[in-house]
């Protein structure tokens, strides 16, 4: 399945920060066709570093989607029974407006001229982006991690327009331990002397401390376990130690890779926008508690949570649960068990698939 | 008595269950297991249904299943939820199981309008004689398992079910009585198997 990224562009629209932003471009794909009645589509969102591409081959890039395992005919969300759509989200650097953009009173990049966004941000853009396809009411949003924080937003800002959630591993608001690693990648990217206080575009970039900002998130996105299986303490193309400090350990070897290679598709200043977005989610913010923001929504939720992963713990998924809970909302919740830590929602697993497929299913418009 | 539900599980206290649920009503399940009840309840009694249960594995097939299915112990699965929140809360074949009973029961009594519980009747003939002729834990059909491998951990009665509805002034609305499938009219402690109880505060 060739798919190709299609661009919605908007006049402009007002952000949390004060701040409108015009005009605004959203780049998405969607997947299966939408039915006459306008009522089987799935709004797929994101993480961190994903982009609009979830599923089937690229025609630009020829790579698969980020969550190609979930999306597709038969699979978690079968394409032969609903109209799949993703976004890349607001602050990106995968054809939606971000830092990286022009800015047209200037001319040049925004860099740090950029707007500070918040997920609130990100889901107005998704829902203007949804009105231009002429969807009424989703059937699902569905994401895991950050676009976990997403699929709640979107509850809690139009639950009229959602007839289903599904959080995956994620949580109602950042936790310290999760803002105090978003917070080491920013300070590991604005210590490079690359960065230039974010005026790089054309010049070198920071490409060695968005690097090591990669490295720090992939050791949260693994568990010790996935970290003992995959690598152990074998060592890289040598039988005994360097005594110097190049690579010694497969482990070193794979972060190093990993880093160089998110260096190629990830704009260093959208990695300060997206964090700083993640770390201010709360949607207990306007000093409602969990429970009274999902007063009175009819929207239905499934909330999963894997067993090894730390960096989103399931009692952060608990949260979510108890809170709907208390209001009689219809929330179904599992904590699937996995070794692979936060990645595990990426990975395809029989459980997994089925639990999607069985909710979806039996979710009404 | 409807065999509905006997030929699908195999469990008489389903069919009364069912028998038993008004249709509209929004019905929480202790103890769920993989959700055959309550996907039962929903598609042939237009009920809402909503079921909690401990094994990630069952709650997982629950969900697949399309029952809004919630991994929790029951005791503090009974705490989250506001009084009166549900118009039925079952509990089927599981009071023997769990560890404070009471509390489970007046827990139920507060978040629902209407219980219902079903266990399995330790003053049945054949558990009695199996005690007495071989002095050891009784070992019967209904209870096969070996005293220390055994998931039940409370030993009641029907006639014990009653003392303590009474004693607690819990209404009693209905009461059913099952051997096999076939209903016990006459001295239900000795004869029934089962017992099923719809009752309120």
């Amino acid at each position: 399945m060739t798919v190709h990224t299609q661009t919605a562009r908007f006049d402009s629209m007002d952000l949390d920060c004060g701040v409108r932003l015009q005009p605004v471009e959203v780049a998405y794909e969607t997947y299966g066709e939408l039915n006459a009645s306008r009522d089987n589509a799935i709004l797929v969102l994101h993480a961190f570093s994903g982009d609009a591409h979830a599923a089937g081959i690229s025609a630009e890039t020829g790579q698969s989607g980020w969550w190609d395992a979930m999306i597709g005919p038969g699979k978690a969300f079968d394409t032969d029974r609903y109209f799949v759509i993703c976004s890349n989200v607001l602050g990106g650097c995968r054809g939606t407006t971000g830092p990286g953009s022009i800015d047209p009173s200037t001319g040049q990049p925004f860099a740090m001229h950029f707007p500070v966004i918040t997920i609130g941000d990100m889901v107005r853009l998704q829902k203007k982006l949804i009105d231009h396809l002429g969807i009424p009411r989703l059937l699902s949003v569905a994401g895991g991690s950050m676009g976990g924080m997403q699929a709640l937003e979107w509850a809690a800002a139009f639950p009229d327009s959602v007839a289903s959630a599904i959080p995956i591993a994620s949580t109602a608001r950042h936790s310290a331990q999760q803002i105090a690693f978003n917070e080491v990648g920013r300070q590991a990217i604005m210590a490079d002397p690359d960065w230039q206080n974010g005026d790089y575009y054309g010049k070198a970039r920071p490409a060695r401390g968005l690097a090591v900002a990669r490295m720090v998130g992939h050791i949260t996105y693994m568990s010790d376990h996935s970290m003992r299986e995959k690598f152990g303490r074998r060592l890289r193309d040598k039988d005994a130690f360097g005594f110097d400090f190049s690579v010694d350990f497969e482990v070193e070897s794979y972060l190093r890779y990993r880093g160089s290679q998110f260096v190629d598709r990830f704009d260093a200043n959208s990695y300060l926008y997206i964090t700083k977005a993640m770390d201010y989610f709360d949607l207990t913010a306007s000093r409602r508690s969990l429970a009274q923001v999902f007063e009175g929504i009819n929207t239905r939720f499934l909330v999963l949570s894997f067993t090894s992963d730390w960096l989103y713990p399931s009692y952060q998924s608990q949260e979510i649960v108890n809170a709907l809970r208390s209001r009689n909302c219809d929330v179904a919740y599992c904590e699937l068990e996995s070794h692979y830590g936060h990645d595990a929602f990426l990975l395809e697993s029989t459980e997994q698939t089925e639990t999607l497929r069985g909710f979806l299913k039996s979710t009404k418009i | 008595m409807a065999h509905f539900a006997q030929e699908i599980f195999g469990r008489s206290d389903y069919a009364i269950i069912g028998e038993i649920v008004e249709p509209g009503s929004l019905v929480l399940d202790l103890g769920c297991g993989e959700g055959e009840l309550l996907a039962w309840l929903r598609d042939n009694k237009n009920v809402r249904v909503r079921g909690v249960e401990i094994s990630p594995a069952k709650v997982q097939k629950a969900i697949a299943r399309g029952v809004s299915a919630y991994q929790s112990d029951i005791g503090d699965a009974i705490s989250g939820y506001q009084d009166q929140a549900f118009d039925y809360v079952i509990l089927s074949q599981t009071l023997q199981e769990i560890r404070a009973p009471l509390d489970v029961l007046k827990g139920m009594l507060r978040i629902g309008r209407r219980c219902i519980v079903a266990f399995p009747n330790f003053g049945h003939w054949r558990v009695r004689w199996s005690h007495m002729v071989s002095g050891r834990a009784p070992q019967t059909e209904l209870f096969p398992h070996s005293w220390y491998n055994s998931p039940n951990i409370h030993f009641l009665t029907i006639e014990d079910f009653e003392m303590l509805a009474q004693k607690e002034g819990w209404k009693i609305e209905k009461r059913i009585f099952l051997s096999g499938q076939r209903a016990v009219k006459l001295r239900p402690n000795l004869l029934a198997e089962m017992a099923v109880y719809l009752f309120s505060k």
